[in-house]
């Protein structure tokens, strides 16, 4: 699968495909979680109103995870095999991951005031987020600072690895350390703790942010290649005038 | 309109609530609309550009 994708016009013929699909899904999705989360899901009996929040907060700070760990399997590929469109997939998700990971934050300050009577702390959970979203802005930062594609490619694939690390900090720093933030109640290996009538709701956001994010993703790929075709033919243009 | 009302008001915690979907919700409208806009000027960058080229075939002909 991945040695066919490897051709950039197969992989646009079968993006252009699957497009129109998902762009649909996506919306479908979002209006269904959207509906489902402000209208019709319970208050929950100790946060009352503000558990809606979850239904952004939670699989916005997923989707920032997920997208990282992409985004380090990706650079991971284009080191070792040297895919060509690896380092154009971890390219094109950091400005995803970077807006989820924001939006992760900000909802969850905005759920802490009420809630912890704190817009911050610098807990275990809130720290490791926080730095997750400085590597986002590292990473786009190292592309745009290298000038020559290859080099930039390669540097930025490697901040991304190292910055791996951070990402099972994220997730375990609720049971590592002490922390204001609560642990783990979806992902869990005993199954969720919360109640139905929420996590449903929940789900079906967390699979709108995801086909969102693939669906975006795929924009972005689809331009990065089209720009790098750009350069190429605009370097044989000069080379023939030369 | 009470209904509504009481909607809006989620349980006092307007002020809150709000603001995180409208946050979202931004970020979610604005990063689709930037990276199509982006791909429709690369795809009309890339049409110009190949307009400009003469094809291969043209190309050996002017040679022969």
């Amino acid at each position: 699968m991945l040695t066919r994708l490897a051709n950039p016009t197969r992989f646009m013929r079968l993006a252009d495909r699957l497009l129109p699909w998902l762009l649909a899904s996506t919306v479908l999705a979002f209006a269904a979680g959207l509906v489902w989360g402000l209208g019709f899901a319970p208050p929950d009996y100790q946060q009352g109103e503000t558990v809606r929040i979850m239904f952004v907060h939670v699989p916005a700070a997923w989707l920032a995870m997920f997208c990282y760990s992409f985004m380090a399997v990706a650079s991971f590929v284009g080191l070792v095999w040297k895919h060509p469109l690896a380092d154009v997939a971890a390219k094109a998700a950091a400005p995803i991951g970077a807006g989820f990971c924001l939006v992760s934050l900000v909802t969850g300050s905005l759920w802490g005031e009420p809630m912890w009577g704190t817009w911050w702390v610098w807990d275990a959970r809130l720290t490791s987020m926080l730095v997750l979203f400085f590597l986002y802005v590292g990473y786009i930062a190292l592309w745009s600072a290298i000038e020559e594609p290859e080099r930039a490619s390669r540097a930025a694939a490697i901040l991304a690895l190292v910055g791996a690390v951070n990402v099972p900090i994220v997730k375990f720093s609720v049971d590592w350390w002490s922390t204001l933030h609560q642990p783990s109640s979806v992902m869990r290996l005993d199954g969720p703790t919360i109640d139905a009538s929420i996590l449903w709701p929940l789900l079906v956001n967390a699979v709108a942010f995801q086909l969102y994010f693939i669906t975006v993703l795929l924009w972005r790929m689809k331009a990065e290649l089209i720009g790098r075709r750009i350069r190429a033919l605009s370097l044989g243009l000069a080379a023939q005038e030369a | 309109m009470d209904a509504i009302r009481q909607f809006l008001a989620m349980g006092g915690y307007a002020a809150y609530i709000w603001p995180s979907f409208i946050l979202t919700f931004a970020v979610v409208i604005g990063l689709a609309v930037v990276s199509w806009r982006r791909l429709k000027r690369e795809e009309a960058r890339l049409a110009l550009l190949e307009q400009s080229r003469p094809g291969r075939r043209a190309r050996s002909r002017t040679a022969a």
